[in-house]
């Protein structure tokens, strides 16, 4: 029975995971700002993200929540021991908040430099190492857990990171700084499409987002295929009745018995793929649902990546250091009972994404110009 | 050893940065986001005036300002239980994560979408159903609070769970029993309407800045009435609430309950200190007073906490003993010191079973897991909150809380029947004393409630201490200092921000 909300949560960790990812393309346009080299291009952009950041912090948020109520061990473990990585995360964030509602304000103090500086090293950094912590996810991490230390007064901390670095060791993972690269430039590409969609500032301003959309998305290319690449080749650990495993191309293999994880990812790549290439193409206008396109993509390549992490008996956070403290949604969940209460709770996720949906609809139905940007309270 | 006090203790000091600076934002968004509401409400009923438009919108730009910043440091409040207290996120994760997540999938999402509908959906959306969005807006922040803090109250008094040694941790075991206890729902009212009173202060603060030197009458005077209102309201409300609450904590955590009161010894006919000077002094079982000095109300602890001035209030010190007098009966509550010698048979229990899977010491376990925290300990004086921080934290908040009902009150009466008062410079300089007392009041409260508590984590099962990551304290130390530096930073720039925007409209 547990295995089923085990399951179902997954998924929905896997839906949080990747609307994340899409949402991204805030943070991504945000380091497109300083190739705008026109005041008014920069000042449309930035009202166009800034309408939309408390979305992509939220989910975020909503993310790291979901994985403490439904995977606490998980949370626990990889907070607690890749620490120093998710400080760094959390900072790139935090100067996010009120950099766009302070940056024109009288009286800022710091000036507006200052807040899109925090502007862009959120949205370059946020990217970065958000890839890089689901990478550990993916390669492994070096920590060891054992419950009983609970009952040991003296050193009581029952998941504990073996090295000194607590999380910072995964930065110098080319493996794992590749995947932040490739979120990077998608989120690029996303945040360029977004803005072509949402924004009309003329012809050259639209010709600038094109081309940075297109940039962006040619180095995204490549960067994804290698990464894909290395995944699928990669070993993963998987819990058996002897325990945990190592088993050679396990992602290959997840993909394989999966198959509808595998559809996902074509599926995914094909729409991410088709909305770059609708964007060379279209040299005078944005893509008719490009962004939506791209976006929609995205899920399902993050979301099919999330599957064959956790499925299939797969440990989702492998320890390097000791394979039987790997973290599986079967030995990482809550408990059944928590697990159906919240799965009531996700009932309301269908209302969630409605309301988001409709309120996103009113107010981009029209695409932000300049003179919208005259009224009291515009960034 | 000594490396895990020293991480304890800057782990403690982070947290209770973020927290302190977290509340320094989130009462105004609480209740000014209602005021707000409430303001564009009327802006509609009268037929869309100009004057309410122009007030809704700037008390709405202040909000706005204030907002983002409660945005950045909630954000480290909710991954500082992973990062830095990582045994408590597996002990009782099964329970907190829940209200953590309801709160962000009912509340952020509702929040985060709708307050970008009433800061920019003016022209983009009918009057009616921006008008929604706000009161939605404001819905959704008091739903935040909701649920942070029936996680909150669990922490303080952990129901609707029991222990599972097979996991070595917490399971809930009635979601209803965690989300409704009695002391969420009084910690809820409790906080909230401190937040509609703290912001009523605000409103009236700034309104008697604008209408003294700013020569904005016409602004001040109905944003006083709508503040003062939705303040007073918000001030009878969170007393009313306050008194349950420390009734609750009479109960459920007496030992909080005495350091709040500062009784160390306890009687009958027991005292209520208006005020006193702490004796820094007085230990557990040493003779000093506890007090230099004090002014206080005999009887008035004992009726107002058990309904009879001849009711007994225990001390610290009974406590300890495990002495209570209830009803004229001599009650045993459990010494401290058998609590102590419990506490430890219950964790070598546990570690046992965690070996054997004996019968024998799940039985042990299930005996003495009541007291499991206190294993962790070894002498009961460990185990008593800084009574001198909390009371004085305690007693400030219940003396700058009489100063904000009166200028409330009296804001209000200003407001209807002299309103050719309120531009008169002792009344400006009254107002503003009471928005700086409101927020001293707002975090004493917070100190009370989290100091108080020590050395609980989560009360009776888990200490601060055990709760901890396996992190260095030059670690903590470095990100203590970091955020302390990235908050006073907002910190900085949100007060002169709005200072230059309450200056733009005096100027106007």
């Amino acid at each position: 029975m547990i295995t089923y909300f085990q399951n179902y949560w997954w998924f929905l960790i896997s839906v949080l995971g990747a609307a994340l990812v899409s949402l991204l393309f805030v943070q991504g346009g945000q380091t497109l700002l300083p190739s705008l080299k026109h005041k008014e291009d920069k000042r449309l952009a930035i009202n166009a993200l800034g309408r939309k950041w408390e979305l992509t912090y939220t989910t975020l948020v909503v993310f790291g929540a979901g994985f403490f109520a439904s995977f606490p061990l998980f949370y626990s473990t990889s907070f607690g021991g890749a620490w120093a990585l998710w400080m760094l995360i959390l900072f790139s964030f935090v100067i996010q908040a009120a950099s766009y509602e302070f940056r024109r304000k009288r009286g800022n103090l710091y000036g507006t430099g200052f807040y899109d500086f925090l502007l862009l090293i959120n949205g370059a950094f946020g990217c970065i190492l958000l890839g890089v912590a689901v990478g550990t996810m993916i390669f492994g991490a070096e920590f060891t857990i054992d419950k009983v230390n609970i009952t040991r007064i003296g050193s009581p901390v029952i998941s504990t990171w073996a090295n000194p670095w607590n999380g910072l060791e995964a930065i110098a993972d080319w493996r794992c700084l590749l995947l932040g690269l490739a979120i990077l430039f998608l989120a690029r590409m996303n945040g360029a499409l977004f803005l072509m969609q949402s924004t009309d500032g003329g012809s050259a301003y639209f010709g600038r987002l094109r081309r940075r959309a297109m940039t962006s998305g040619i180095i995204f290319v490549p960067l994804i295929v290698l990464f894909l690449g290395v995944v699928l080749t990669s070993p993963t650990y998987v819990s058996t009745p002897d325990g945990i495993v190592c088993r050679p191309y396990g992602y290959l293999a997840n993909y394989t018995s999966l198959w509808w994880a595998g559809v996902a990812l074509l599926a995914g790549v094909v729409a991410v793929l088709f909305a770059l290439m609708g964007t060379i193409v279209n040299k005078h206008r944005p893509l008719h649902y490009g962004f939506l396109l791209a976006g929609g993509g995205t899920m399902l390549v993050v979301m099919s990546l999330f599957w064959v992490m956790g499925y299939a008996n797969t440990s989702f956070f492998p320890s390097l250091t000791d394979p039987q403290s790997s973290l599986t949604i079967a030995n990482s969940s809550s408990s059944l009972f928590t697990l159906r209460a919240m799965t009531w709770v996700s009932a309301v996720l269908p209302v969630v994404i409605g309301y988001i949906a409709y309120v996103w609809h009113r107010m981009g139905s029209k695409p932000i110009t300049d003179s919208d940007l005259s009224s009291e309270g515009e960034y | 050893m000594t490396d895990i006090i020293s991480t304890v203790d800057w782990s403690r000091w982070q947290f209770a940065l973020t927290a302190c600076y977290h509340w320094l934002f989130v009462p105004l968004t609480l209740g000014l986001s209602v005021i707000v509401a409430v303001m564009e409400s009327i802006y509609l009923k009268k037929g869309r005036p100009d004057k309410w438009l122009k007030l809704t919108k700037f008390w709405m730009s202040l909000f706005a300002i204030n907002f983002v910043c409660g945005i950045a440091t909630g954000i480290i409040l909710e991954f500082e239980f992973g990062t830095n207290w990582s045994n408590y996120s597996w002990f009782v994760g099964d329970i907190f994560g829940a209200p953590l997540a309801i709160e962000g999938l009912f509340a952020f999402f509702l929040e985060a979408t709708f307050v970008v509908v009433m800061l920019f959906g003016w022209k983009r959306v009918s009057p009616g159903f921006h008008l929604t969005a706000t009161w939605l807006t404001a819905i959704g922040t008091s739903l935040s609070a909701l649920w942070i803090l029936v996680a909150n109250a669990w922490m303080q008094y952990p129901v609707g769970m029991e222990s599972n040694p097979d996991t070595m941790r917490n399971e809930m075991s009635d979601f209803w029993a965690v989300a409704l206890s009695p002391v969420a729902m009084n910690k809820f009212f409790h906080t909230v309407m401190s937040g509609w009173a703290l912001s009523g202060c605000f409103v009236l603060g700034v309104s008697g800045w604008l209408a003294a030197f700013g020569k904005r009458c016409d602004m001040a005077v109905p944003s006083m009435k709508v503040g003062g209102w939705v303040g007073l309201v918000g001030i009878i409300l969170t007393m009313a609430a306050g008194h349950g609450s420390i009734l609750q904590v009479s109960k459920s955590q007496p030992m909080k309950f005495a350091s709040l009161e500062g009784v160390w010894k306890g009687s009958t006919n027991a005292e209520l200190t208006a005020f006193g000077l702490v004796n820094p002094a007085k230990k557990l079982n040493n003779t000093e007073n506890p007090f230099i000095f004090k002014v206080g109300a005999p009887g008035v602890l004992s009726w107002a906490t058990r309904g009879s001035s001849d009711a007994f209030i225990p001390g610290i010190e009974d406590i300890i003993a495990g002495r209570d007098i209830i009803d004229g009966k001599e009650v045993n509550t459990v010494s401290y010191a058998e609590r102590i010698l419990r506490g430890k048979l219950a964790l070598q229990a546990l570690a046992d079973y965690g070996e054997t899977h004996s019968d024998e010491a799940l039985q042990t376990l299930r005996e003495n897991y009541e007291f499991f925290g206190y294993g962790y300990y070894d002498n009961p004086a460990e185990l008593i909150p800084p009574v001198g921080m909390t009371y004085y934290a305690y007693h400030i908040m219940v003396a700058g809380g009489m100063y904000m009902l009166l200028i409330l009150a009296g804001g209000l009466l200003l407001a209807y029947y002299r309103p050719d008062t309120i531009n008169k410079k002792w009344w400006a300089a009254a107002a503003m004393l009471a928005l700086v007392v409101s927020w001293i009041v707002s975090q004493s409260g917070w100190v009370c409630a989290e100091v108080g508590r020590q050395p609980w984590v989560i009360q009776n099962l888990m200490p601060t201490r055990a709760a901890i990551s396996a992190v260095s304290p030059e670690g903590v130390k470095t990100t203590f200092w970091a955020f302390a530096v990235v908050f006073t930073t907002l910190l900085a720039a949100e007060i002169s921000i709005m200072i230059n925007k309450i200056r733009q409209v005096a100027r106007k």
